[in-house]
């Protein structure tokens, strides 16, 4: 009986499971693998250059594609940096397979060179890991391991293989497909019927759809849309949930939440019913649980039951595949003939929350305003359609705030785990699964340098993303905390000793930008999209500027802080406050 | 401003799972994880080909609390299924204890009376000592250790609980 080795199982295993692409970085514990990877062309490998870098990489390649992004690492600090990545996949509910490497099974447990306890360290922030023992039993596990990273809520899995698992053989007849993880998928029909018939019944009725909806595919955007104009609710959506539903139609209230719009979050505080669909309750969209939208009733679609009535209570839950769920809603709605009430009168309230025009900011004619350049950068690549990655931060809320999204998919943040350092190599996984979009990293000057060493691995694989850093000299967000919450005392939050961007670019054979004038923010980014190859601008905008509007952490969602109210600075903070994060 | 502690419920959950490596230390841990208690917990394995082990968990917590525990368990993949006894109904709760006891004269007389009474068995014995073995509700296991305490207790072993719904069906 032919026999093949550890690693040659794996890389047949990976090929049938279609991986086309592997993030990782090459160690002593991986090498049978990486050997195997040289004799193999039917996997593309992309050398990163931290594998923190290959996590988010792998995150930025799953959430564009819809395919699971996969990680290759070594034993020890290889799996131990790859740990933020994973952590953040599971908050994001990401797929991702990632393979490490481990000391040879004889060795664990002594302290050897470059061992950690991967399987014990990743327990809590993995959908499920596995230590391999036998290359027996790995065609097996990496078949489960994708199963359950794609199905159900995805998530990452880890698989940790030891250095003597990867080059024993096993013979070419594997054990058993297991078929243990089976996660529901439609809604039980009684409750479609009783969702079908609140929805209709409801005069003040909101959307409320989060990143399940982009999880589930392409068609449950589209059959949120369908729903959506049979029953003509309004819509919002979480930070994770943007661009499951076209920012220009008029039901579209924008994001929720800590800086959603104004008319979102009083459009859920009045409603009388909430339907929440792949959205989980964070505390960043509820504010304070006990002012969440008190007098509505709430629907509750999602694939994982934990996720139900664990923050916030609900009257019906619907347990389901959100793309399944919305099409028996559907179904249900037609097939019954079902109409909406009059909601003319909910519009114009909802008009009326608009009218306050929540996302105003103060205009200058000196300083770039950091609102205006997301509004110029918008406009400008609208054609293009493009994918917006993000780091954490003040840009990253104007981003979600000012750039608008139209369809699934284009939008990659990191919104659970808020991983600073994600965008960059994120932008470069979603360069590669779309090699001809155009795939911009909206960045902050200091987040940018946690995973900046990435500029190197778009040079080498001729990768155009283009960064466009929202240069106010400080980690924007901590200082405007510092500012509200601590009376400006600005611990730490300063971005001193910054790098050149523009030499940082060069030194990596990217080319740099910079804005540090109104008249030249269009052409600065017109110059950007049109540079064939990857390109840094440093954009500099107002240092000062604040991210309105907010409620603060533990506030109640409608006590929201709009330009132009008092001066933050004379709202008193209590302990609860500054105790909330 | 104070930390607010919330009303607590007991619950006994019956769980059965892969007998696989690492399977105790992510329940364990999902419970120090997300900030639930445990007050017992036992595990063995259950099946002829020792495939599947039944953990027995105390816990206790506000009802919502015990809900997300219920459903958090759940969600792991070696987990085949979650019975809540407390909230299923009526059950049997067993727990066995070994209880040294040491002592002489009126002190080692009282002891084995008492063990009769409470249909514990002498498992080991020197001339001035005893093992008990005694099995029940966990009440009367706390009641037995209390009257072994003024009767000269040396040390006490006890397995935690488990758990079966009454009557013909299984949880």
């Amino acid at each position: 009986m032919t026999e093949r080795s550890g690693a040659d199982i794996l890389m047949d295993t990976l090929v049938e499971q279609g991986v086309e692409v592997v993030f990782g970085y090459p160690g002593g514990a991986v090498l049978p693998i990486y050997d195997a990877l040289f004799k193999d062309n039917r996997i593309r490998h992309i050398l990163v250059r931290h594998e923190a870098g290959a996590a988010h990489a792998a995150e930025g390649y799953a959430r564009s594609t819809g395919k699971p992004g996969v990680v290759l690492v070594t034993s020890g600090p290889g799996a131990t940096n790859a740990v933020t990545g994973i952590a953040d996949a599971f908050m994001d509910s990401i797929p991702m397979v990632v393979l490490t490497g481990q000391v040879a099974t004889a060795m664990i447990g002594t302290d050897a060179f470059q061992e950690a306890d991967t399987i014990g360290i990743t327990r809590h922030c993995t959908k499920h890991n596995y230590l391999v023992k036998d290359p027996a039993d790995l065609a097996a596990t990496i078949n489960e391991a994708f199963k359950i990273a794609t199905t159900g809520r995805p998530g990452p899995v880890v698989i940790d293989i030891p250095k003597d698992v990867q080059v024993a053989s096993a013979p070419a007849t594997q054990s058993e497909p297991r078929s243990r993880f089976n996660p529901p998928t439609t809604g039980a029909p009684e409750a479609i019927v009783e969702a079908v018939a609140m929805l209709a019944a409801a005069k003040a009725p909101v959307l409320y759809t989060g990143g399940g909806v982009i999880n589930s595919g392409p068609e449950a955007s589209e059959l949120l849309r369908e729903l959506q104009d049979l029953c003509g609710a309004p819509l919002t959506s979480t930070l994770m949930g943007l661009g499951a539903f076209p920012a220009q139609n008029k039901a579209w209230l924008g994001m929720l939440g800590m800086h959603g719009t104004y008319e979102a979050n009083m459009a859920m505080n009045r409603s009388d019913l909430v339907v929440a669909i792949g959205a989980r309750f964070d505390d960043r969209v509820t504010g304070r649980i006990e002012d969440f939208a008190p007098n509505a009733k709430k629907i509750h679609i999602d694939i994982d039951r934990s996720s139900i009535n664990k923050t916030v209570q609900v009257d019906l839950p619907i347990i389901g595949d959100c793309t399944l769920v919305l099409r028996q809603m559907i179904d249900e709605w037609k097939s019954t003939g079902a109409s909406a009430q009059n909601l003319a009168e909910w519009y114009a309230r909802i008009d009326g929350w608009r009218a306050r025009n929540s996302l105003a900011y103060p205009q200058s004619e000196e300083e770039i305003m950091p609102q205006l350049a997301i509004e110029r950068l918008f406009e400008l690549t609208r054609q293009y359609d493009p994918i917006i990655t993000t780091e954490v931060g003040q840009h990253q809320m104007w981003a979600a705030q000012h750039f608008h999204f139209f369809s699934p998919n284009k939008w990659l943040t990191s919104g659970g785990l808020g991983t600073m350092g994600y965008g960059l190599p994120a932008a470069i996984g979603a360069q590669l699964g779309n090699p001809d979009a155009l795939v911009i990293d909206v960045a902050g000057e200091a987040s940018i340098q946690m995973n900046i060493q990435e500029l190197g691995t778009a040079s080498q694989y001729r990768l155009p993303v283009k960064i466009f850093i929202l240069n106010n000299e400080y980690m924007g967000m901590v200082r405007q905390w510092q500012e509200l919450t601590y009376e400006s005392r600005y611990s730490n939050s300063y971005s001193d000793s910054l790098p050149d961007f523009v030499k940082l670019a060069e030194a990596y054979g990217w080319k740099g930008i910079v804005i540090d004038n109104l008249d030249d923010l269009d052409a600065g980014i017109t110059a950007m999209i049109e540079h064939d190859g990857p390109v840094i601008v440093d954009c500099r905008v107002a240092k000062l500027a604040n991210c309105l509007p907010m409620f603060r952490s533990g506030a109640s969602h409608t006590d929201m802080i709009l330009y132009g109210d008092e001066a933050p600075a004379a709202i008193t903070v209590t302990a609860e406050q500054k105790a909330s994060v | 401003m104070h930390i607010q502690h919330r009303e607590q419920e007991r619950h006994v959950l019956a769980i059965t799972v892969d007998n696989e490596s690492g399977i105790l230390a992510k329940i364990a841990g999902l419970f120090t994880a997300r900030g639930y208690n445990i007050d017992s917990l036992t595990v063995a394995d259950i099946s002829e080909n020792h495939n599947v082990s039944r953990i027995t968990i105390v816990t206790h917590g506000p009802p919502a609390v015990i809900d997300q525990i219920h459903a958090q368990l759940e969600r792991l993949v070696p987990v085949h299924k979650v019975s809540d006894l407390t909230e299923l109904g009526p059950h049997v709760e067993r727990e066995l204890a070994l209880v040294k006891v040491a002592g002489k004269g009126d002190n080692r007389v009282e002891a084995l009376r008492l063990a009769d009474v409470y249909r514990a068995k002498v498992v080991d014995s020197t001339t001035e000592s005893f093992i008990f073995e005694i099995t029940g509700a966990p009440e009367k296991i706390d009641s037995f250790v209390a009257l072994m305490r003024e009767l000269g207790l040396v040390e006490v072993g006890r397995t935690g609980i488990v758990g079966m719904m009454r009557g013909v069906n299984g949880a």
